[in-house]
């Protein structure tokens, strides 16, 4: 299987990237990072675009670093590198817990961080674990650059507050060291994406939850936080009793008629998982608080 | 169209070729070079019958652009022996009947090696996780993880020769190691 002929350039700079996509602005361009999600989609003919600007190799873009309480991951890191880095764990035990459950190890080897977010499947692992964990966008275009908190990030299926002149340079999640975090999702039997996809980061305090952070992919068309949830957790202790109570509410300020609804799940189906794998998010993030509050 | 120059190194010896811009690592390997033991399956990164190591780590040769992998070194499951001599995962999936149609085994072999070397001590467990990107449709995956077992075995042991895949050798990414390549 082909993708149909484009051209392809391959930029060793932000600045070449940003320059060759005004350049090629009247195309139908897309950027390239491990392209496991892109290279399906146009050998599936799903996709054709005339130019690919491969964005992979610009060095800057790769690696994991921690510059005060903040963790940088630059856009074109790989999930495996992601996870050989101990800050990401340390950090963002939310965010690495999901990244952890992407696809398979070759997957993992290949697909890239912000390749994934400027992506947007919602069945993807990663928008409920970067909501949960409150990361910031970080994009650069002719204007230069700019800052996208998350919660205004996700706007739909594969759309994102993302301009077409821009590319996502890196992702920066504030420090959760003293949180625990988890990821729970139940994967689609033939494609391992998730069905229903629940990450979750909460704080305690002398067993009093300070706060909670819960997100959500495979539910709706973009990924989402589960606010009731959180407001549920919030005061009480991550007890089994509190943990039931804040996963019944689960559904609350969610759209039923909204949810996806498809060949793995119905609606009403994602809506029973929904509360299902949030109680085992929060199962796994007291599971995880445990042995971080005996450090 | 654009066409591209580009270099690979598979098996340790150098490459240089033009390709189409869409044209796959998988498809350069086996049409433009030869490398037919590398499987081509789901056409769409699940089966992984396709994976070869690029710059030393596992991937799925139908997912990446042969333009991707320029100037890279890549070993397939012909690089795998040391001339008439089976590497390690060769000789354990042949010793545990881990293949029937042997379709998916070059990829299966391939992730191993990967997997030994990160791990060379791994549980069943651990190795069904290490595997979950490779599917087979003969074995029931039974005689798979006990060939992996096996081959971990032998690699720890040092009963077998490695192939330059033990993991504390430091040439073990070295494709100039073996001499599978070279004898194309």
């Amino acid at each position: 299987m082909f993708p149909d002929e484009f051209d392809y350039y391959e930029a060793t700079s932000v600045d070449e990237a940003i320059d060759l996509l005004a350049e090629h602005s009247g195309a139908e361009t897309e950027l390239l990072a491990g392209g496991h999600s892109l290279l399906p989609a146009m050998k599936s003919g799903l996709s054709s675009p005339d130019v690919l600007i491969d964005v992979g190799g610009i060095d800057d873009l790769h690696g994991v670093s921690v510059d005060g309480d903040t963790l940088v991951v630059g856009a074109m890191t790989s999930y495996s590198d992601l996870l050989d880095a101990d800050a990401a764990h340390k950090h963002a035990p939310a965010f690495a817990a999901a990244v952890g459950q992407v696809g398979d190890e070759q997957v993992r080897n290949r697909g890239t961080i912000g390749g994934n977010l400027a992506h947007a499947d919602p069945a993807s692992d990663l928008p409920g674990a970067a909501l949960a964990s409150d990361a910031t966008i970080v994009a650069e275009g002719p204007n230069g650059e700019r800052e996208i908190p998350i919660d205004d990030y996700f706007f739909g299926m594969y759309a994102t507050a993302l301009d077409p002149g821009e590319l996502v340079t890196r992702v920066e999640i504030p420090s959760a060291a003293g949180a625990a975090g988890a990821y729970a999702k139940k994967p689609s039997p033939s494609s391992g994406y998730a069905m229903v996809g629940i990450a979750a980061l909460v704080e305690t305090d002398g067993g009093t939850v300070t706060s909670a952070r819960v997100g959500a992919n495979g539910v709706l068309d973009h990924g989402v936080r589960l606010e009731a949830v959180e407001e549920a957790l919030v005061g009480g202790s991550l007890d089994q009793e509190s943990i039931e109570a804040a996963a019944a509410v689960a559904t609350d300020g969610i759209d039923e008629a909204m949810m996806m609804s498809d060949l793995q799940a119905s609606a009403e189906f994602r809506a029973t998982l929904l509360e299902a794998y949030t109680k085992r998010a929060l199962r796994a993030t007291a599971e995880n608080a445990a042995p971080r509050a005996a450090d | 169209m654009t066409e591209h120059d580009i270099t690979l190194t598979v098996n340790g010896t150098e490459h240089d070729l033009t390709v189409e811009a869409r044209t796959l690592l998988a498809h350069a390997l086996r049409d433009e070079l030869g490398y037919t033991g590398t499987n081509i399956g789901c056409e769409s990164s699940l089966c992984g019958a396709c994976t070869v190591h690029l710059d030393g780590e596992a991937v799925k040769s139908c997912t990446a652009l042969a333009v991707q992998a320029d100037g890279a070194e890549i070993r397939t499951v012909e690089g795998l022996a040391d001339g008439d001599e089976l590497h390690a995962i060769q000789r354990a999936f042949q010793e545990e009947h881990g293949l029937q149609c042997g379709y998916c085994t070059p990829g299966m072999m391939m992730t191993s090696v990967e997997l030994l070397k990160e791990n060379p001590n791994p549980t069943r467990e651990e190795i069904r996780e290490g595997l979950e990107g490779n599917l087979c449709r003969c074995t029931g995956y039974q005689n798979i993880v006990n060939a992996v077992e096996n081959a971990a075995e032998s690699l720890r042991s040092g009963a077998v020769a490695d192939g330059g895949t033990v993991a504390d050798d430091p040439t073990a990414d070295d494709p100039t190691t073996t001499d599978g390549g070279e004898s194309k």
